[in-house]
């Protein structure tokens, strides 16, 4: 688990090779509660890191999930789409979002390690 | 709870004394019956250009009494301010009068159509020039725009006269500033009007914080949109300030009006330097809400504004009244229609019957007694609640959920036991500017004994989640016709409509 | 007053209570500049017969539409209101009850409101509907207003046969939200080919079925060239009842129908409050506007109804919400689905036939009338005459007559010369052999 890397819009990046997995971490989904929805990017989009790129939606919220890092969405995770409720209960895991080819690998170090993220969660509290 | 285990269990029919089940309407279909006596057609040959619709519609069938006793059962599911205190705070539930009901149904109201020509409809013309007089004289106001169908219609309805108004001075401004404890509906009126978004936040005081709103105020900034008394019940004691900061900077001053309840006669927006704002008749002027609407949402506009307002205008002619309902001769500024016809003028007639019986010295009677009722509950209440601020309320007290700390409870949790308890929960979870947000608005309508029968269960719950007791509000509400409703499962997989069973789908459907 | 409830003695105890000496304490906060103290130039409280008496005096200088022979329709009818209607919808739970915030005790108002989501899916031949809008000008703003969010594109096509209200409603919207909307120019009586304005640009092309002249014309050709260009058809139905015999814009291939529910449970009263209807596709129902109502069930299993979808709306989206709206048409709503389930399957079939057959009586006995011609090839309840003059002083002398004859043209069209000549009339139900004939007569004679 510790190639993940953390955003301060609280997904996650997993690097594999020249790809990269996002998703939303466990703090973000106990802060939404029951998922209910997802919309996820079209395959083929470029994503610029910061920018939208999915929605997720609770009963009594609703948010916009960032790029963390900026490429081109080459698989999405269309299991969230049909049962939502997996984002809840494996965030990290079968609870991810869409994979990108990275267009900058070195934009991934601008991002928190675990250790970092953590400390900037309790912080927000 | 698994099925079977609950109340409902207990009697076979799955009714409970007075807490009837109903079916859908679809499931109470007898083809061939019929609730309307009709007479026969003739049998003509159409005239339908090839368009005659085949085959059967889907809809169900059933007598009259079948359906005066479906939609009585329906009914009897409904908590209503007509059985007891609704304090949902920032909506204004306060009692209807009758009257209003039946003045509406006058056939003289009734039943005059829009494009009648004005010579016939002198009667209502008088009437909508009555209300918006009315209005005036209470916001002190020059203009008023009649036609917005609702509170967030008026809304748009103001912020394009805004936007219009600045661009007939060749400002193109692209913000509008909104107080982090508005309505949702004021970003998404101003967004809808083609303007950037950006939140002001709330002082420890739950005011708008100036130094913050200074800080955004430019040349870019269109308008403020804030509600004043705002949602937190409290008045904007530096509105002037505000109002003078705006207009330093060319921008306008947009006030929700929804909480113009409070200050009726005792205060005119015009006096706090508002350029507009909208009045919610539903809400202030009691006209009653049904379940959802209608509303209706006239928008009071300052002298600035006023020749940007929508379609028709209702102007003085040389016999009366006069609709004017193209941009011609002094409405050739206004920004267009927003709504069909003429305004939401049931509602219309309602208000005014309402304004008319109280009259200037009763709406401010009313407005002085709903923030005596507001503070009294604050009064009674603080030490069991934690009231969010302190100080004077006014027409509405919020609290948070500090006095659940530790309980288990959540604010939810304790609505639903109000629930029990035969009243209808507060608004929860709005204003966002507090955590777990309760905010109360008894209204004028309710009587002392109302209010300390209200006073005397939501204490007796705050002691009971202090005692520790969760489980108790975890399994409220026990009592209603429905228990906590699944809206998880709702949302994840959506049911917006009767789909008839497998196999039996009527020909045609 | 008899709607304030405190006495004297109650308000005294209670600012005691709340520790204050007077009401003035309450509002010190409130600027000392910005305070009334006087009671504003407004008359004092009144009693209620007084009340009652001057409104009905106001009432009575209005001349109603039972009171005349009466033709007018253009996206507001007269319908007969069967008595239940009006009974029912007055219970005071169902009028005095709010939005349902709090589902465990507003199942009456939400299975209602299912009720009525499935009536509007059925008649229109549509897969899924909201809980109503303000009226359908403003279903129809939201409809083009959907379409753009659909197909990420700012121009809809306005078919000329549009309600003059409906369409500018929509050019307002259009010029502040920011879409272009291309009206095509009423022409009735012509046929309009509007697809070949269908582009890659055009997001929506809007048409009315019966348009407001009356003309029944089937918009499949038009869902077509829509779906060709990738862009949404947005049918506009203003008299409901019609769906009772015409084939429903779903068949038709819709994407979006905006409609006016008035016809069904609601009366004229002057152009509001009315119902906006608004149905979709399924695929596209986290892009619609306004409430809707789910079924779920409770935590016994029982089946219940919520508002759902809820992420789409301005309480939680706030300025990224798919509209702003929030107060809707909720007790006309009702009304309506209470008229539609007493008149059924059998009722609305019979009561649409009988206006198309008063309207194709009353055309029979116009088209005499020397120098009227009637436009329309096919209609439903209403229909468009060319007179051989002006038609705005004919409906006023008509109206002096005690005949309310119709809406000409000019009324909503003033500076186009070319339709001052036109005169749309409507019959319903409620329109008797004794009142077409006076009409006959009358136009005759005004004509003359």
């Amino acid at each position: 688990m510790s190639a993940l890397r953390f955003s301060a819009e609280h997904e996650w990046v997993k690097r594999e090779g020249d790809l990269a997995v996002v998703g939303i971490t466990d703090h973000a989904q106990s802060q939404l509660g029951d998922i209910v929805y997802v919309e996820l990017p079209q395959i083929g989009r470029r994503l610029e890191r910061g920018k939208e790129a999915a929605t997720v939606e609770s009963v009594k919220a609703a948010s916009e999930v960032y790029a963390p890092v900026s490429g081109e969405v080459v698989a999405t995770n269309d299991a969230i789409v049909a049962d939502p409720a997996k984002v809840n209960a494996d965030p990290l895991g079968e609870g991810w979002f869409f994979k990108l080819r990275l267009a900058d690998p070195k934009e991934l170090d601008a991002l928190m390690d675990e250790a970092a993220y953590s400390r900037f969660v309790e912080a927000q509290k | 709870m698994s099925k079977g285990t609950g109340a409902s269990a207990r009697t076979t029919s799955g009714h409970q004394g007075l807490m009837l089940e109903e079916r859908l309407l679809f499931e109470e279909d007898t083809p061939g019956l019929c609730g309307v006596d009709l007479e026969e057609p003739r049998g003509l040959p159409d005239r339908l250009g090839g368009l005659l619709r085949e085959g059967a519609i889907g809809l169900p069938s059933l007598s009259e009494p079948q359906v005066v006793r479906h939609f009585t059962r329906l009914s009897q599911k409904n908590y209503a301010i007509d059985s007891g205190l609704y304090p949902l705070g920032s909506c204004t539930m306060k009692h209807n009068p009758r009257q209003g009901e039946r003045l509406a149904r006058l056939p003289g109201f009734a039943e005059i159509h829009p494009w009648q020509p004005l010579s016939t409809v002198a009667g209502a013309l008088e009437l909508m020039g009555a209300l918006a007089h009315a209005l005036k004289v209470l916001t002190g106001m020059p203009a008023i725009a009649l036609s917005p169908g609702a509170g967030a219609h008026g809304e748009i309805c103001g912020m394009m006269t805004i936007r219009a108004a600045l661009e007939a001075k060749g400002e193109r401004r692209r913000r509008v500033l909104v107080a982090e404890s508005a309505h949702g509906t004021n970003p998404a009126s101003a967004a809808a009007c083609g303007y950037a978004v950006e939140a002001v936040p709330s002082t420890r005081r739950g005011r708008l914080d100036r130094a913050e709103l200074e800080k955004r105020l430019d040349g870019d900034v269109a308008a403020l949109m804030l509600t004043n008394p705002n949602t937190c019940g409290l008045f904007e004691d530096e509105i002037l300030e505000i109002a003078a900061a705006l207009h330093d900077k060319g921008a306008f001053f947009y006030c929700d009006g929804a909480n113009f309840n409070a200050i009726l006669g005792r205060v005119r927006p015009i006096d706090c330097g508002i350029d507009c704002m909208h009045l919610n008749l539903h809400k202030t002027f009691s006209t009653p809400h049904g379940g959802g609407g209608p509303g209706s949402g006239p928008v009071a506009l300052a002298a600035s504004l006023a020749p940007y307002a929508p379609l028709p205008w209702l102007v003085h002619g040389e016999n009366g009244f006069a609709l004017v309902e193209h941009r011609t001769g002094p409405a050739e500024r206004a920004i267009g229609r927003i709504k069909g016809f003429h305004g939401q003028f049931g509602t219309f007639v309602r208000a005014l019957a309402y304004m008319m019986s109280l009259g200037a010295d009763g709406l401010r009677q009313a407005a002085e007694d709903a923030v005596l009722n507001a503070n009294y509950l604050k009064a009674r209440l603080e030490g069991s609640l934690s009231p969010a601020f302190p100080g004077i309320a006014m027409h509405e007290v919020l609290f948070d959920d500090r006095f659940l700390e530790e309980s288990g409870v959540t604010t939810l949790d304790f609505a639903k036991a109000l629930i029990d308890e035969g009243f209808h929960p507060m608004t929860i979870y709005f204003p966002l500017v507090v955590e777990g947000a309760m905010l109360v608005e008894p209204t004028e309508t309710e009587s002392r004994a109302s209010l300390d029968e209200f006073i005397a269960a939501v204490k007796a719950l705050a002691e009971k989640a202090r005692a520790g007791e969760a489980e108790f509000f975890h399994a409220a509400p026990r009592f209603a016709p429905r228990r906590r409703l699944d809206e998880v499962r709702a949302a994840r997989h959506p049911v917006l409509r009767w789909r008839p069973p497998a196999g039996t789908e009527p020909a045609g459907s | 007053m008899r709607t304030l409830p405190l006495g004297e003695r109650d308000r005294r105890e209670m600012l005691a209570a709340i520790g204050v000496s007077s009401i003035d304490a309450l509002y010190a906060e409130v600027p000392p500049s910005a305070r009334r103290e006087g009671l504003l130039d407004l008359p004092k409280a009144m009693p209620e017969m007084e009340v009652e008496r001057r409104l009905s005096t106001m009432a009575a200088r209005n001349v109603t539409a039972g009171s005349a022979p009466f033709f007018i329709g253009g996206g507001a009818y007269r319908h007969y209101l069967p008595a239940a209607v009006d009974h029912l919808i007055q219970r005071g739970e169902f009028l005095t009850s709010y939005t349902p915030y709090q589902p465990e005790i507003s199942q009456g108002t939400l299975q209602a409101l299912f009720e009525f989501q499935t009536l509007v899916t059925i008649l229109t031949g549509m897969e899924v509907a909201n809980a109503s809008l303000y009226d359908g000008a403003t279903a129809c703003a939201e409809a083009v207003m959907m379409a753009n969010r659909l197909t990420g594109r700012k121009k809809t096509i306005l078919s000329g046969g549009l309600h003059p209200h409906y369409r500018e409603v929509v050019e307002t919207y259009g010029r502040f939200v920011g879409f272009r909307s291309d009206a095509a120019p009423p022409a009735p009586g012509a046929r309009e080919d509007l697809a070949p304005l269908v582009d890659r640009d055009t997001g929506s092309l809007v048409v009315q079925v019966p348009d407001f002249w009356g003309e029944l014309a089937d918009a499949s050709s038009l869902a077509q060239a829509c779906h060709e260009a990738g862009a949404l058809l947005v049918v506009v139905v203003n008299e409901a009842l019609s769906l009772g015999l015409v084939r429903p814009p779903g068949e038709m291939g819709a994407d979006i129908v905006a409609g006016e529910g008035q016809s069904l449970g609601n009366p004229l009263s002057f152009g509001g409050p009315h119902l906006g209807l608004f149905a979709t596709r399924e695929r596209f129902e986290r892009q619609m506007p306004g409430r809707l109502v789910g079924e779920t069930v409770d935590s016994e299993g029982r089946r219940g109804f919520v508002l759902t979808l809820s992420a789409r709306e301005q309480h939680i989206r706030r300025e990224k919400a798919t509209s702003n709206i929030c107060t809707n048409s909720g007790l006309c709503a009702l009304a309506f689905t209470i008229h539609l389930s007493l008149l059924g399957e059998k009722g609305l079939k019979t009561l649409a036939r009988l206006n198309h057959e008063k309207a194709l009586q009353l055309c029979e006995r116009l088209q005499r009338v020397d120098g009227v011609q009637v436009l329309n090839r096919a209609f439903f309840n209403e229909f468009t005459l060319r007179l051989p003059c002006a038609a705005t002083p004919v409906v006023e002398r008509l109206a002096e007559r005690g005949i309310l004859a119709g809406i000409p043209a000019s009324r909503p069209y003033p500076d186009r010369a070319e339709l001052s000549d036109l005169l749309i009339v409507a019959a319903t139900e409620t329109t008797s052999e004794e009142d077409m004939a006076r009409l006959e007569k009358a136009l005759a004679a005004v004509l003359r």
